[in-house]
């Protein structure tokens, strides 16, 4: 168990040393951090002072390790467009790509989880089947598209939406909320379900396979020889048994579910870290996007090793063949 | 498909086609006829895009201001010259999307074709190799695929950017954006490849050429390639829809095609600015293309694959 959870912890390290290395290369080496500090009547020997001040004479190494260290502590320096810090910009953003993100998964797994079950029971209802043909549209259609096709009908046609922005936001701490204004609420409803569409369509087809998969068993069998009734079968016993890949699928899309928020947000103009990333991007704000890189990488990585070691806690299984594995290896 | 490859004498290829057990389950699905009607005719139209549109939308000289945003024909206001209407260019909605279509198409298809080659070419190696080539090569995968897509696009897009002058980012923006959806999209090959070249690699006929001393990247190129072929082509159909997508979504979010040679993307993008005013046939028609394009192209993958698979039958 020790030797399991510390591989895997080495792992994620080894990641995040990566992805702190192409930031850093991006960082160092994607323009010249200089000339995007200055002016441009800055004089040579100004140049060359700052430059020794900022330590970009020293070796790769030193200034790698120092990049580390700097990132550790949430420090990333200034965006060479908003010439703030980049660590008060994200935690500024912060707030509204989580609510967002949280609400959207909570919102798949709600209704995907009902229309998952529902096909798995009824193979071949015309509701299934409707159910189906739904999800691959749903899959063909782009995350943009889904989310201008709503604000046209519910935004320009209906107007009973906002069509951008979080409406009113109250300040609890450093953390904003849109979660108690009726404004804010508003305004979540249309990007959170283009948001949760895509994950409630995999959400959807996942829990239908499994459905299928757990009622071919024997144990389901014996349950039905038994006389259980049809709800104690289908919930108690076969639904329960589904649970465990889904929650750790589910788990495992947060990550997705934050990075595909930047197309959301950019949609309906949401003040996330997304709308944040993209800006940046157009305008090679490398700060900014080193940034985001560096904290994205760490929500999949943090996420992925929290799934695997709750896996590994949850599924006996797992355990067992992983020693045996261990044994004959 | 086996009795196919045993039999003498090939009667031709058509007639060989038309006998065989793919073709037998294509036509017994008439959603699959279907989508494959509607993918080849705008695959036409998007390949013959000078002689099929009714108007050259980039043609400055035939653009008259005057008939900017035309509503489409069915509507009050219409012009039978302009069968979906015109943007606000007085460019025919049409055309556009008709020379869009091409840009999507170029750009996808050029991707799948270079995540192919990378994925096909590191997924044999890794296969057959094996050792530390193999680990390698699967760990980066491995960390490519605990992120999305999308993002590592996006990312290999803004670095590339970020790389080049400023005033050159307009013309190479297609090459950018090829390579930044070709990279992001290799690793499903790679790992379908490596999985059947470890495999492939046990069998007699891989051993036979082993012995008579014939060079590995021999074997790997005239022996194990054919050999894996199969489930790339399928991985590669499903991929094409999902570079479509990806590049209207770079496009879309502003990365992508530049507004002079725009794709689907940038068409949904330029037209989602006049969606507030009213003018939703800009946006909503390149959109339906759009979708109707990937759905399309995602029923022939999703046939393939159940086609392909001699589990399923």
């Amino acid at each position: 168990m020790i030797g399991f959870v510390v591989r895997r912890l080495l792992q994620s390290i080894l990641v995040m040393l990566a992805v702190a290395l192409i930031a850093f290369a991006l960082f160092r080496y994607v323009g010249d951090p200089i000339n995007n500090l200055v002016g441009q009547d800055t004089s040579a020997v100004e140049r060359e002072q700052l430059r020794r001040k900022l330590g970009l004479d020293d070796p790769f190494l030193v200034q790698f390790a120092r990049f580390v260290g700097n990132a550790v502590k949430g420090d990333f320096g200034i965006s060479y467009r908003h010439r703030r810090p980049v660590a008060e910009l994200i935690a500024e953003r912060m707030p509204a790509t989580l609510e967002l993100s949280v609400v959207a998964a909570l919102l798949a797994l709600v209704v995907g989880l009902p229309m998952g079950v529902y096909t798995g029971l009824h193979r071949d209802g015309f509701l299934s089947r409707s159910f189906m043909a739904l999800s691959l549209i749903g899959v063909s259609l782009p995350t943009f598209l889904i989310g201008i096709l709503l604000i046209l009908l519910f935004g320009v046609v209906l107007r009973w939406l906002p069509t951008f922005g979080r409406g009113e936001v109250v300040a609890i701490g450093w953390w904003t909320t849109g979660l108690l204004t009726v404004s804010g609420l508003k305004a979540l409803i249309m990007p959170a379900v283009t948001l949760a569409l895509f994950q409630m369509t995999l959400i959807m087809r996942l829990v239908r396979a499994e459905m299928l998969e757990v009622l071919r068993t024997d144990y389901i069998k014996f349950a039905r020889a038994r006389g259980l009734s049809n709800r104690a079968i289908h919930f108690g016993h076969a639904l329960k048994n589904t649970l465990v890949p889904v929650i750790t699928i589910t788990g495992l899309q947060l990550g997705s579910i934050i990075a595909f928020a930047i197309i959301t947000e950019s949609v309906f103009q949401w003040p996330g870290m997304g709308l944040l990333f993209i800006q940046a991007i157009n305008e090679v704000d490398i700060p900014v996007m080193a940034a985001y890189l560096v904290m994205i990488a760490l929500f999949f990585v943090v996420i992925n090793l929290a799934v695997d070691l709750l896996y590994y806690l949850v599924d006996p299984r797992l355990r067992v063949d992983r020693e045996r594995a261990a044994g004959h290896g | 498909m086996a009795e196919q490859l045993g039999r003498a004498a090939p009667p031709g290829i058509l007639a060989r086609l038309l006998e065989s057990d793919l073709f037998y389950s294509f036509t017994r699905s008439p959603v699959t006829v279907l989508a494959a009607l509607i993918t080849a005719v705008m695959m036409g139209a998007a390949a013959f895009a000078p002689w099929v549109a009714p108007h050259t939308p980039f043609d400055l000289a035939t653009l008259d201001l005057l008939d900017a945003f035309t509503p489409p024909v069915w509507v009050e206001g219409g012009d039978w010259r302009y069968l979906l209407g015109t943007d606000d260019q007085g460019r025919d909605v049409l055309s556009t999307i008709i020379y869009g279509a091409r840009v999507s198409l170029l750009v996808g298809f050029a991707a799948v074709f270079l995540a192919m080659f990378l994925g096909v070419t590191l997924g044999l190696l890794s296969g057959y190799l094996g050792g530390m080539v193999d680990s390698v090569i699967m760990r980066i995968a491995d960390v490519q695929l605990s992120f999305p897509t999308i993002l590592i696009a996006l990312l290999i897009d803004g670095v590339a950017r970020g790389l080049l002058p400023r005033d050159m980012h307009e013309e190479m923006a297609v090459y950018v954006l090829v390579f930044a959806i070709g990279i992001s999209g290799w690793v499903q090959y790679a790992r379908t490849v490596r999985g059947s070249t470890l495999v492939e690699k046990r069998k007699e006929y891989v051993q036979a050429a082993q012995v008579i001393g014939i060079r590995p990247w021999r074997i790997m190129l005239r022996h194990v390639l054919p050999n894996v072929m199969g489930p790339v082509l399928v991985i590669g159909t499903i991929h094409l829809a999902i570079a479509i997508i990806t590049e209207a979504t770079l496009s879309f979010l502003g990365v992508g095609v530049p507004a002079t040679q725009p794709s689907l993307g940038t068409l949904i993008r330029i037209g989602n600015d006049f969606l507030f005013s009213g003018e939703w046939w800009i946006t909503v028609f390149p959109g339906a293309a759009l979708a109707i394009l990937v759905l399309s192209v995602n029923l022939l993958g999703d046939w393939l694959r159940d086609a392909l698979n001699p589990k399923l039958r």
